[in-house]
């Protein structure tokens, strides 16, 4: 789950890292400006979570409230990579010598945490990579063990950071510390600046990206993040506990598990066909066909459906059952294709005889095939 | 990693919830050599005619000796995998197979690290479990379906419970059987990798070929084809997603499609130049098996 930087700040408040001394957010270019006039000097930054705000115009620095209500008029309604903008972050402007960066983030590799650190900020972490790769330290951390400062004193050991090592070793403590609170999959500071006039380093702005799977624990931190963008439809299957992604196909997917569901999508495209969904009733929503049928066959267009189960935890009279009660309420007029293995087979393959009088093809290549010769079949007529 | 046998005693943890007993008993019915189960709040009664235990080092007993147990298997969810998982550890569990979707990822990486350490091996989370054919079988694969799994000379490692089932009735429908299906998991971060399980079947004797079921996301396969190319036995390969559009997520948090490595297309190279056979689709396994083992 991401977050915008309005929401993102505060977790490294609360973690003791400095930000501008004053923010106040606005969603008219008049907020704007009467945040202005309190806040002074100022910076207004489109509110998206995504790193192009400034390259595409999202940032703009003022000195007059009226300035901020202008800036305001051009970045509200902005679209900055694929997010339309809604709202500004009207920000105290710091007056400050050197731009640094640093990240905690989650270390597919090292299957750990990594704290990352370069002394070039304020410009992408890939670019700094690419031109100045000695500016970068990482350091995998054990995350039984966690980040001390001695750990990041050893991280720093050797680059050129003028006496601040110590003020630096505490900001990176402090951010892993809200990267371990927050079950952040990423948090990092872009630019980390240092201030000289007040003798602290302020973070000028944050990201922060939540794992989906620590939403349960901190529901109230959450209820902070962006939800993700979905149609009404995929809002219908989130409701309903199933994962539902909406395509620009004719042919309706409905499969359990997320492997299995994506495999019916690429054979469906290898032979020729566009899949009109993802739509995938694994793990614990197995026992809920039915509404996933519903979903599948409720946008328009469908002109064939392959049903694909291959029961292991999910067990195929189970789904058999659920998906022939939305079938006989429904009674739709679209030729569907069934290819059925694994636990409880046997007893959907016979429920499916029974009910609808029906077979299942040989295998799956087999009902994904014949089901894209269906689509193809009714654009013809 | 290392392959879970008949031989090896068994702790279900979580044993008395509803998926815990109908597997538990399934696990039974196949052969695997089940000893107990925990469940803190019914320690000391019986469950699937078994002691059920206050935790995994009370089942494991003081000896840490051949009346405790291997292997474990955490019918338990996400939020209390932390917990369960380090018990085992502690007792000295020498396999633990976490089903588990959806466990927050920094307590994936506690567990990982606490496992390393102890030298026990992780298969997951978020896995369907794996299958020693004739032998034995964790978590909730249909073993025992004859035609899904038949004792051969396969090695099938698989990153999705259902695909990787649909692969194993395909193999079976050609007329191989498999030696063991080792289901390693759909999450980002998980104890055994792809390039594990693949080492592993390379150095089993009964296993004359591997078949890889992956997906797109992560560079588990790229890393895997850098230990393929070394390799007598032949490799074949599937991964899913490659229509899949970049940047959504398709249920496994995998599966996000980044950067050069990860896609579909960087996989199926980095196989192909390691002298892997990359199959198009799922039902095309039984010809590349018969091809690769000429028969």
């Amino acid at each position: 789950m991401n977050f915008e930087e309005h929401a993102a700040k505060p977790l490294l408040e609360a973690a003791g890292i400095a930000v501008p001394y004053k923010s106040i957010l606005a969603h008219t270019p008049e907020q704007a400006e009467k945040a202005a006039k309190e806040i002074g000097l100022c910076v207004v930054k489109a509110q998206a979570p995504t790193g192009k705000r400034s390259k595409a115009g999202g940032i703009i620095s003022v000195e007059q409230p009226f300035e901020a209500r202008e800036a305001a008029e051009k970045i509200l309604g902005m679209e900055i990579a694929g997010h339309v903008v809604e709202s500004v972050l009207v920000d105290f402007q710091e007056v400050f010598e050197h731009e640094f960066y640093a990240a905690v983030l989650n270390d597919l590799a090292s299957k750990g945490p990594m704290v990352m650190f370069s002394t070039e900020g304020g410009i992408d972490i890939e670019e700094v990579a690419e031109k100045a790769p000695n500016a970068i330290r990482q350091t995998k951390v054990d995350i039984r063990q966690g980040f001390a400062r001695d750990d990041a004193r050893e991280m720093l050991d050797g680059l050129d950071l003028g006496g601040m090592e110590d003020k630096i070793s505490d900001v990176l403590v402090k951010l892993y510390a809200a990267y371990r609170q927050n079950d952040a999959e990423l948090i990092e500071i872009n630019p980390l600046v240092w201030s000289k006039g007040t003798g602290r380093f302020v973070a000028l702005d944050c990201k922060f990206v939540m794992d989906d799977s620590g939403i349960k624990r901190r529901e109230e931190l959450a209820a902070r993040g962006i939800p993700e963008k979905l149609t009404a439809m995929e809002a219908r299957g989130e409701a309903a506990g199933i994962k539902y992604i909406e395509l620009d196909g004719d042919v309706g997917v409905l499969a359990n598990g997320a492997g299995l569901t994506m495999t019916t999508m690429d054979v469906v495209r290898h032979h020729g066909g566009k899949p009109a969904n993802f739509c995938e009733i694994g793990g614990e929503a197995y026992t809920k066909a039915q509404t996933a049928l519903e979903l599948v066959l409720g946008k328009p267009g469908i002109k064939s459906l392959v049903v694909n189960f291959c029961g292991a935890f999910a067990r195929c009279e189970v789904m058999m059952d659920g998906l022939l009660n939305a079938w006989e309420e429904l009674s739709p007029d679209v030729p569907v294709f069934f290819s059925i293995a694994g636990t409880g087979d046997q007893q959907a393959i016979q429920m499916l005889k029974d009910r609808l009088g029906l077979d299942p093809t040989p295998d799956m290549d087999a009902a994904c095939r014949t089901a894209v010769e269906a689509a193809n079949d009714g654009e013809a007529t | 990693m290392r392959i879970v046998r008949r031989k090896h005693r068994v702790l279900v943890q979580g044993i008395t919830g509803k998926q815990g007993t109908f597997w538990t008993e399934r696990m039974q019915e196949y052969g695997t050599n089940v000893i107990g189960g925990v469940n803190p709040k019914k320690a000391g009664t019986e469950h699937c005619g078994l002691p059920v235990f206050a935790s995994a080092r009370e089942a494991m007993g003081e000896a840490k000796d051949e009346r405790g147990f291997d292997a474990s298997v955490l019918f338990i969810p996400p939020l209390g995998v932390k917990d369960a998982a380090l018990d085992a550890i502690d007792a000295g569990a020498k396999n633990l197979c976490i089903l588990t979707e959806h466990i927050p990822i920094q307590d994936v990486m506690h567990v990982v690290a606490a496992a390393k350490e102890a030298g026990t091996h992780i298969t997951g989370p978020n896995t369907a479990g794996s299958v020693t054919v004739g032998e034995c079988f964790l978590g909730f694969m249909p073993a025992f379906n004859e035609r899904i799994f038949k004792a051969g000379r396969v090695g099938v490692i698989s990153r999705s419970g259902s695909l990787g089932t649909l692969m194993c009735q395909n193999i079976v429908t050609a007329g191989f059987g498999q030696s063991a299906f080792i289901g390693i998991g759909g999450d980002p971060v998980i104890g055994t990798t792809t390039r594990d399980a693949l080492e592993t079947l390379d150095a089993d004797d009964v296993t004359d070929a591997v078949v890889i079921v992956g997906e797109i996301g992560g560079d588990m396969e790229e890393t895997a084809a850098e230990y393929a190319a070394g390799m007598d036995k032949p490799v074949i390969a599937f991964i899913a997603g490659g229509a899949s559009p970049p940047g959504k997520k398709m249920g496994h948090a995998g599966a996000i499609v980044m950067g050069r490595r990860g896609t579909y297309q960087s996989k199926k190279e980095a196989l192909e130049e390691a002298g892997a056979t990359v199959l198009a689709t799922p039902s095309d396994v039984g010809d590349a098996l018969k091809e690769r083992l000429g028969r």
